[in-house]
């Protein structure tokens, strides 16, 4: 209770930091004695310091179960194992905004300490924007969803976490999945800061590319894992379902992959900066559209857990503001920035990349319209409508080819001029590529010429980009995410077009087959587990080879709430999955059991793996001259 | 005349809105072919012609009316105004029970039949999909 209360009092003492900070940094700005003193570096410490006092206290009340807190009382029971009481202190609304606010600030601090060498009015500025940022949440946090409400009389027993929360992976998925969203701030203060003091240069790039960079990568390792986590979870067997709460990730993802390209071209050429500048802050604007989306229960997922429209209302109008507020700033002071120095030719790397973005900003809008165009016409018109997952096939697929074409040829492109040359080397590329994408259209047996096609443009760009390894300068941070995108794509394609899958209705002993493949239904064991019932399916798949493979998927009856789950149980190989889930209906004699092949799966993680190693290479590369 | 660059400005431009036009139809086109519109039992009994397009379909499933053999599961989809028989081949989620809110996915046979490929009830035991709640006119 009383480390509840210095949770609450600490989260205040931050906000009244902030404001500190925040007119400490106006006064300072005033004056143009913009030197970064010991005092603000001090305070924006203790900024953080307060937080993460805030966020300590919020985890010790979920493992003592402290019940006289709203929040522990609606997410905790004190018959969950420990590791479940800890991360259940962000698997709610109130915690893991928290772990916003921890981000938010954390990254503030590691600015301050990264950003040493660049001017002292641009940094001056970089905090107050940050600020505003930083009090909006606050403010947000202490009127709409306070994590540390006390309730009286105290309950003896909490609610208990959602059972589909209740898994490893709600240790990790949010907080890397938060370090990318919320790292997006930082680019989006540093960019309207560096607008206002003509700043938008080439050291500007480098030093903003850092938390681009780090932005990046956390991200697409928050959607890894998220996307794991739903394969095995939910017991669809699909890692990517066009849900609007993927789309809200996806969206800053894309628009930090274009920003990347793009920042590289101000960093080299000193090109694009207004283009740059709103990259970062569309990006900025998406995590926030995104947090909005899924916080305010318009959407509803795994993901929202409370519905109220006082907190969507209020992230709605901060968005506005934010974005009306950049926007001020970018007419006022765009033209100061906006001196096109060089000339570009047709054929170099400044066009590749501007290509590359227009493409990446295409698949941005398509994803951004199909997410947002259901709850404008429910809002509009009260008519309920979902869109599926052809919608973006139809919209994407088809741009991918030329999409990956340019990609593969983009790297090798020079700055300013290129000439073009057609080499031996060229013609054997694109032999090998038609050889592979041939032999594997026959392999999972298509005559679609559109997917013969899809095949080729991957091929090529898998090629390409290992091609690039016999250069003499190697940039292992585009070859290697490249390569791994390229891997991605091909692994999807293989995945979505050889998964076959049965769906039976049996009873205990019955068996069905699939492919070569005979399925037996062996026995069920009913299993008591500290906080749930747990009946086991055993399962005895004899395959081509009449090898045994056991899969014991799982029902789970959890006490606390009172709900099933199924666990999915997976057998993993290098070329394919074995997936098999179970259900029960209540009163009835049959188990719903589904089985599937899922080709290739285990590639589709690998391969996003290594486009994070690129992201990682990227990040540690030093100032060596290297083209991306 | 204009001179050969404004010229050349004035082409990019045209075939620049062009293709952001263009692009911007094809894609509300895509849109409108693939959206999937959500009815109620009632809804569909007073429509005039069934629509060959696939649907969603809301309420609560009737009791007693779940049958099951090993290729399918056939209930009632009921808003207690209007019923409809529902066919179905596929997973089920956990939560699927006899008086509990569902939405099937599927395409309408007639106005009382629908072959459904989705069946879509989540979350916890108090969860009830929004449109479900809006079909039943809580």
């Amino acid at each position: 209770m009383i480390i509840s209360q210095l949770g609450y009092y600490s989260l205040i003492f931050g906000l009244l930091t902030s404001i500190l900070i925040f007119f400490n940094s106006s006064i300072q700005i005033k004056k143009n004695n913009s030197v970064i003193s010991n005092k603000t570096t001090g305070l924006i410490g203790f900024q953080f310091f307060f937080v993460i006092i805030s966020f300590i206290s919020l985890i010790y009340s979920f493992i003592i179960s402290d019940f006289s807190n709203e929040t522990v009382y609606n997410n905790s029971h004190t018959t969950k194992p420990l590791f479940y009481k800890i991360t259940g202190t962000w698997g709610n609304h109130e915690g893991s905004l928290l772990l916003w606010l921890l981000v938010l600030t954390g990254v503030l601090l590691g600015f301050i300490f990264k950003s040493k060498n660049e001017p002292n009015n641009y940094r001056q500025l970089t905090i107050l924007f940050h600020q505003i940022i930083v009090i909006g949440f606050f403010v947000f946090i202490l009127k709409t969803s306070n994590p540390f409400n006390e309730i009286f009389p105290v309950a003896t027993e909490g609610l208990g976490l959602n059972p589909i929360l209740q898994d490893p992976a709600l240790g990790i998925h949010p907080p890397i999945l938060y370090l990318g969203y919320v790292g997006t701030s930082i680019i989006f203060s540093a960019a309207l800061a560096s607008m206002i003091c003509s700043h938008v240069n080439k050291s500007w790039a480098k030093e903003i590319k850092f938390w681009i960079l780090f932005s990046w990568f956390f991200l697409t390792g928050g959607i890894l894992l998220g996307s794991i986590w739903a394969y095995y979870e939910l017991g669809w067997g699909g890692f990517w379902f066009w849900d609007p709460v993927e789309n809200v990730s996806l969206m800053p993802w894309l628009s930090l992959t274009a920003l990347l390209h793009c920042v590289v071209t101000l960093e080299k050429r000193e090109l694009f900066k207004n283009w740059t500048i709103v990259l970062c802050i569309i990006t900025f604007a998406l995590s926030m559209a995104g947090t909005f989306l899924v916080r305010s229960g318009i959407l509803n997922s795994v993901h929202t857990f409370a519905n109220d429209p006082s907190r969507g209302i209020y992230i709605l109008t901060f968005l506005l503001v934010l974005v009306l507020l950049s926007f001020v700033v970018f007419v006022i002071y765009e033209n100061k920035n906006f001196v096109q120095k060089s000339e570009i030719f047709a054929w170099s790397k400044e066009t590749s990349i501007l290509i590359n973005n227009w493409f990446i900003l295409y698949f941005l809008s398509v994803v951004l319209i199909g997410t947002i165009y259901p709850i404008f016409l429910d809002v509009i018109l009260d008519e309920q409508i979902s869109v599926g997952p052809p919608f973006y096939n139809k919209l994407i697929l088809p741009f991918l080819i030329p999409f990956v074409l340019f990609m593969s040829i983009g790297p090798s492109m020079k700055w300013i001029k290129t000439n073009i040359k057609i080499g031996v080397k060229s013609f054997f590329i694109i032999m090998v590529t038609l050889i592979l994408s041939f032999v594997t259209i026959y392999y999972i047996g298509s005559k679609n010429i559109f997917l013969l096609l899809l095949f080729i443009g991957f091929f090529y760009l898998l090629l390409k980009s290992l091609d690039q390894l016999r250069q003499k300068t190697k940039n292992f941070a585009q070859i290697f995410s490249h390569t791994g995108f390229s891997l991605l794509l091909i692994s999807i394609l293989l995945n979505s077009f050889s998964s076959n899958e049965i769906i039976r209705n049996i009873q205990v002993g019955e068996s069905f087959s699939l492919k070569n493949e005979k399925i037996l239904f062996q026995k069920i064991l009913v299993e008591k587990e500290k906080n749930y019932e747990s009946i086991i399916g055993f399962f005895e798949i004899l395959d081509e080879k009449n090898k045994i493979i056991n899969l014991h998927p799982e029902i789970r009856i959890y006490n606390e709430p009172e709900m099933a789950t199924s666990e999915a149980s997976i057998k993993t190989s290098l070329f394919k999955d074995r997936f098999i889930t179970i259900n029960l209906i209540k009163d009835q004699n049959f188990f719903n059991v589904r089985y599937q092949h899922k080709p290739f799966m285990i590639w589709v993680w690998i391969s996003t793996l290594i486009i994070m190693l690129g992201g990682l290479f990227a990040i540690f590369r030093k100032n060596k001259e290297v083209n991306i | 005349m204009y001179s050969k660059k404004v010229k050349l400005r004035l082409l990019f431009i045209v075939v620049f809105l062009t293709l952001i036009v263009l692009t911007t139809f094809i894609v509300f086109k895509v849109l409108k072919d693939n959206v999937v519109y959500f009815k109620s039992p009632s809804e569909i009994n007073l429509q005039m012609e069934i629509s060959k397009k696939k649907i969603r379909v809301g309420g609560m499933v009737k009791k007693n009316s779940v049958k099951m053999n090993n290729n399918k599961i056939d209930f009632i989809i009921t808003d207690f105004k209007n019923e409809l028989y529902v066919t179905f081949s596929g997973t089920v989620p956990n939560l699927f029970e006899e008086e509990k809110g569902v939405v099937a996915e599927g395409f309408l046979n007639d106005k009382k039949f629908l072959i459904a490929d989705k069946i879509l009830a989540k979350h916890d035991e108090n969860y009830m999909p929004p449109e479900v709640k809006k079909s039943l006119g809580e």
